[in-house]
């Protein structure tokens, strides 16, 4: 079920095309980057409020590389993860010794950290005025410029994140996780090296939400800071729980709910925020374990 | 030679003496219970020997081996695994992959195992697949493998604990009053795997008020009270002992009424 709504918004973007083609292509990159908080925050149980920060360093580079140095898309986009992953090593290392509320709080400091960077740092980033004329993806003089061509890879990408997000669940590497999830104290009984899991999902997390940055600034064309703020963790936050958090189609399910309501209420007008605001209040209250809960025979809502 | 050999392991919290200079050995076979009343001091004791608390003196030797201060995970994968006196499941997984991270360290596939799932970590998957369904079986939980752990009810959810805990193949299980809250039924079928456990090789290190549990499985007992060693022997012995009398009873020195608890368990035996 979950599946074919799916596919149904996708298909259906990529028939009508234009305005509903561009929303539908952001809900895809914020589903690559849900996919990956959901591993740290679903399937580790950990919480993060700072995956923007690997978000901005990913997309910034990819930025900078082929805008400002000329590189191509690709190579730009691996730096990008790359240096993510790095960046998430030296702060995850220590912050990852923090729990709950202080781990909440410490993350929440490395995604405001970040943004400041974005902002102040204009020598590279241009500050608010943003970074314009980024390259469309492509490999040599094949470009993807068609809304079209652009949802079919967007597709292609988060097809291969959630193919990989349900190997990792039914794996040992994922049942160790689960481990960490269920209980510390038992997930070492059992020999399980705590903190390397806790740190392994936060890499992976972070690697995730790098190459959705990068996707970002590619399909856009242009780069702002405000494009990896505060109001990013609200919506991926929002995009995860409604969606189903610990599932591994609830990201994209997420993402596409959350992505769609507020163009369904247009019609609205004034009360469209609090058509909006009431339809994720219900949604959380008869879907508390989120909407793809409710399709799956483990789902207790 | 020992399974596990302490020497004169005390646990200070501040100015209480919580184990105090406590010696003993698990022989590598059978069954060894620890005894005391409540506030004995007998799970600082399993925390101490799983590493979950550092020692402030003494040394605990796992077959021969210093783990003094080792952390826990270390401890478990060298093959000496305890289980939780409050249950400690992995609620969001079925009953069959509870058993499953058991055999965590008996499996090395990573996460590019995962992902691209080659043949070595198939087979290695399919081998866990099969020594998690024998354990259940053992445990008598197979009609239960697809259903999730948080589900099962209460005596059942310990004996998963048990053959979770058995999925790691350990050579020494610690169980913390595995008996609590079960039945007589549970209990007496809880004693018939815990006797085929020792049977198969894993020594067992089990702290248990239940005295009929005590008296049915274990092969050795050691009393302790207010942190101290007070008696060893089999259960016939320690049961005949007058200062494990005295300590359940209350009799004996003053000040220690409050060790009462236990009587009625101890004199029936």
């Amino acid at each position: 079920m979950p599946w074919l709504f799916a596919v149904l918004v996708v298909g259906y973007a990529m028939v009508v095309g234009g305005y509903a083609a561009t929303v539908v292509s952001f809900a895809l990159i914020y589903a690559v980057f849900v996919t990956g908080l959901n591993l740290f925050m679903g399937f580790a149980a950990q919480v993060s409020f700072g995956q923007n920060a690997f978000a901005a360093i990913g997309g910034y580079l990819s930025a900078v590389l082929t805008a400002t140095y000329g590189w191509s898309p690709l190579p730009g986009m691996a730096l990008g993860i790359v240096a993510a992953v790095l960046a998430a090593a030296i702060v995850g290392y220590p912050a990852l010794r923090l729990k709950g509320h202080y781990l909440a709080m410490g993350t929440l400091a490395i995604g405001l950290i970040t943004y400041e960077i974005t902002v102040e740092w204009q020598s590279v980033t241009q500050g608010y005025m943003g970074i314009s004329g980024i390259p469309p993806f492509g490999i040599g003089p094949y470009e993807v410029t068609s809304d079209r061509g652009q949802l079919i890879l967007l597709s292609l990408v988060v097809a291969a994140s959630l193919f990989a997000a349900a190997r990792i669940r039914r794996s040992r590497f994922g049942r160790a996780l689960s481990a960490v999830a269920g209980s510390e104290e038992a997930a070492v009984a059992l020999g399980i090296d705590v903190a390397r899991y806790k740190l392994a999902a936060f890499l992976l997390s972070a690697g995730f939400a790098a190459l959705a940055g990068s996707l970002f600034v590619h399909v856009v064309g242009f780069v702002s800071p405000e494009v990896f703020g505060l109001h990013m963790v609200i919506v991926t936050f929002t995009m995860l729980y409604v969606g189903g958090i610990g599932t591994v189609v609830g990201p994209l399910v997420g993402a596409l709910i959350v992505s769609l309501l507020p163009e369904t209420f247009r019609a609205f007008k004034d009360y469209q925020d609090l058509a909006y605001g009431a339809a994720l209040i219900l949604l959380l209250i008869y879907a508390p374990r989120g909407l793809a809960s409710l399709f799956s025979p483990r789902g207790r809502s | 030679m020992s399974r596990l050999r302490l020497e004169g392991v005390t646990r200070r919290f501040g100015g209480l003496v919580a184990v105090d200079n406590v010696s003993f050995e698990v022989p590598t076979e059978g069954v060894t219970a620890i005894i005391g009343p409540n506030g004995a001091g007998k799970t600082t004791l399993f925390n101490l020997i799983a590493g979950a608390l550092p020692p402030s003196a003494g040394r605990i030797l796992f077959e021969g081996t210093d783990i003094t201060g080792h952390p826990p995970a270390a401890i478990a994968a060298a093959g000496l695994v305890r289980t939780f006196q409050l249950v400690k499941l992995f609620d969001d997984l079925s009953v069959l992959d509870n058993v499953k991270v058991g055999c965590h360290l008996r499996g090395n596939a990573g996460l590019f195992g995962a992902l691209l799932r080659p043949a070595s970590v198939r087979s290695e998957e399919a081998a866990v697949d099969a020594r998690a369904r024998e354990l259940l079986a053992f445990a008598g939980l197979s009609a239960f493998a697809d259903e999730p752990a948080v589900g099962l009810p209460y005596g059942r959810q310990r004996m998963l604990e048990l053959a979770r805990a058995m999925a790691a193949g350990p050579r020494l299980i610690l169980l913390d009053e595995p008996a609590a809250g079960l039945n007589t039924e549970e209990s007496a079928a809880l004693a018939r795997i815990i006797r085929r456990i020792a049977e198969e090789g894993t020594s067992v290190l089990l702290i248990e008020h239940d005295m009929t549990l005590v008296m049915n499985t274990a092969d050795r007992v050691v009393v302790v009270d207010f942190g101290r060693k007070i008696a060893e022997g089999t259960p016939a012995e320690v049961r005949a002992n007058p200062a494990v009398i005295a300590a359940y009873l209350g009799t004996g020195k003053p000040g220690k009424g409050a060790a009462a608890s236990g009587v009625q368990e101890a004199a029936r035996g």
